[in-house]
């Protein structure tokens, strides 16, 4: 909506889009001084200005060499990794399924899925601890990604996407002689790769930045997630800002590069998932 | 085996393949979410400690939270966080919006400056607030506000402001995310119907509050659950943000998941926790089907 007012002689217009780019600038802000100061050594810690007078990567390589972030970081990637693969696979052929297949309990299965959406997490952090101690999952990498490797949004939201793939291209399959596998695979699945891409960063980013569970899950330190590990390690280091701003760098600026990669289909997928889910 | 599957009808076939494709999702969902969720209302009906087996205790555990003035305290915590937190984000994200989608210029950008913070790990950018709260000369914060003459202030170690000062990157990091949706609802808004007001002569004001915000209803309704779920859900910033993750000084700031938490996992209270965990599921589950009805009135 424009108003139909021209943006370059209109003084409210522009007062009010240099307020928003300032907000926008202040948001940002923490991670402007996060990294600032990761970048500074011991004796400018409390100089608080934005660029650092004397830079150094220090503080990284102490971090690299002396802690576990190096660990805690590929534990993070391999548990977001496997979780991502496995969800965009089990989700995809569970709510392609419900999507096009009719058969006796459809309904059913589909209500049971939908209403795992209303439980939240901390109501069954309890029963999950207890199946793990018994199954001796706890401080295991399966221990850490057991309850996210199918998930009941992506399954409601694939099942969704897979209405927009006509019914007459599975049944031409079909009678093309086909297995039902292939056909999901072959011909359904690559229709609905936005969905699919959407699901996919979803998926990562929550497990990547997931901590309440494997918080209780882990034990020894060399099973942490970066989420985890900064927590302790950050509390053990509770006066050396440096270092916990370097920690603090370490686990957010991946994600930042993948934002600034992926920053379309991030947004698109933000609007997908929030407008149909 | 093939000679049965052979002499199967088209729609009896399906059936065999729905079912084997749904085996294991729908084992995963029955094991790990629907039977947990049974479990944990047994599990609250118990005086469980993990050391002893359990004894059913009947609705004990629920008439001793009930006594408990710390889980009163908690209980009213977690809805401060959602009374402020809530309207709070929901206000600034709708102005943001609403302008932005007013600009051209570099509007992609200035979006993309908002939403940064709701990718990125709330342990770490607690931290970062948390440096940012510590007293002279460390905190950012307070150097500021002795720069311009004020006293420094407690922040994190004040019993009346510690909430605030947890709350406020809460807000800071869901913000993006409103701001999006807010976007894509404003979008969605057809443009002849402000060219038909527009014509008639109707000014801004009316404009916004006959139109935009009746139409973005089903937007806001969403926002706002989403939202007061995520608030009332509020636990990694409290942890990282307070003292030995305790939602301190004195349970100011600790909300109803950090004590389940505490409970459960530190001190073994595996059937008063379960039973706060029902008090949570109950208030969530509330917020929903008040949404749902919101969305049916209309």
């Amino acid at each position: 909506m424009s108003f139909g007012f021209d943006p370059r002689r209109d003084p409210r217009k522009i007062l009010i889009w240099t307020l928003l780019a300032l907000g926008g600038i202040v948001m940002i802000m923490p991670f402007a001084f996060m990294i600032s100061t990761s970048l500074k050594g011991r004796g400018e810690v409390y100089d608080l200005r934005l660029v650092p007078l004397a830079p150094t990567l220090e503080n990284y390589a102490y971090l690299f060499r002396e802690t576990k972030f190096v660990r805690w970081f590929l534990n993070s990637f391999s548990i977001a990794a496997v979780s991502t693969i496995s969800v965009l696979f089990f989700d995809s052929l569970a709510g392609y399924v419900l999507c096009k297949y009719r058969f006796k309990g459809r309904q059913i299965v589909f209500v049971a899925i939908l209403s795992t959406l209303m439980i939240p997490t901390e109501m069954l952090v309890i029963p999950w601890y207890v199946m793990s101690k018994n199954m001796g999952w706890l401080d295991t990498y399966w221990g850490i990604m057991f309850p996210g490797m199918i998930t009941g949004f992506g399954v409601f939201l694939m099942k969704q996407f897979f209405e927009t793939v006509p019914d007459a291209l599975i049944d031409a399959a079909r009678i093309d002689g086909l297995s039902e596998f292939r056909i999901f695979w072959e011909v359904a699945l690559p229709l609905v790769t936005p969905a699919l891409s959407a699901l996919a960063i979803f998926t990562f980013l929550g497990s990547w930045t997931a901590f309440l569970w494997p918080l209780i899950v882990t034990n020894s330190s060399s099973n942490y997630t970066v989420p985890v590990g900064l927590a302790s390690f950050s509390g053990e280091f509770s006066t050396e800002w440096n270092m916990i701003m370097t920690g603090a760098a370490v686990a957010t600026i991946p994600t930042l590069i993948v934002f600034i990669l992926l920053q379309k289909y991030i947004i698109r997928g933000v609007i997908l998932s929030g407008v149909k889910g | 085996m093939r000679a049965w599957y052979h002499a199967r009808t088209v729609g009896q076939k399906q059936a065999v393949w729905a079912w084997i494709f749904l085996a294991l999702p729908l084992f995963f969902f029955i094991a790990i979410r629907l039977f947990p969720t049974g479990y944990t209302t047994y599990v609250s009906l118990t005086d469980w400690n993990l050391l002893r087996p359990k004894n059913f205790i009947g609705a004990a555990n629920y008439l001793r939270l009930w006594n408990d003035p710390v889980f009163w305290q908690v209980f009213w915590n977690t809805f401060k966080y959602l009374l402020i937190g809530m309207p709070i984000s929901l206000v600034l994200s709708f102005l943001v919006a609403y302008y932005l989608d007013q600009m051209r210029f570099l509007q992609g950008t200035i979006r993309a400056l908002y939403f940064i913070p709701f990718l990125t790990t709330a342990a770490a950018m607690a931290w970062v607030w948390r440096w940012f709260y510590q007293p002279v000369p460390i905190g950012i914060f307070n150097l500021i506000l002795v720069d311009l003459g004020f006293s420094q202030q407690p922040f994190l170690r004040s019993t009346s402001q510690a909430l605030g000062s947890i709350l406020a990157p809460a807000i800071w990091a869901g913000l993006g995310f409103q701001v999006v949706i807010f976007l894509a609802g404003l979008r969605a808004i057809p443009e002849t119907y402000y060219e038909a007001a527009r014509i008639d002569g109707v000014g801004r004001w009316t404009i916004l509050r006959e139109i935009t915000l009746p139409l973005l209803r089903p937007t806001i309704l969403f926002l706002v659950v989403v939202s007061s779920i995520a608030f009332l859900r509020i636990f990694d910033k409290v942890y990282n943000m307070t003292v030995d993750g305790k939602g301190g000084p004195l349970n100011a700031t600790r909300p109803l998941v950090l004590n389940i938490y505490q409970l459960a996992f530190t001190d073994y209270r595996m059937g008063y926790a379960a039973a706060q965990t029902m008090v949570l599921f109950l208030v969530l589950l509330a917020v929903t089907v008040i949404q749902l009805r919101a969305l049916r009135t209309k």
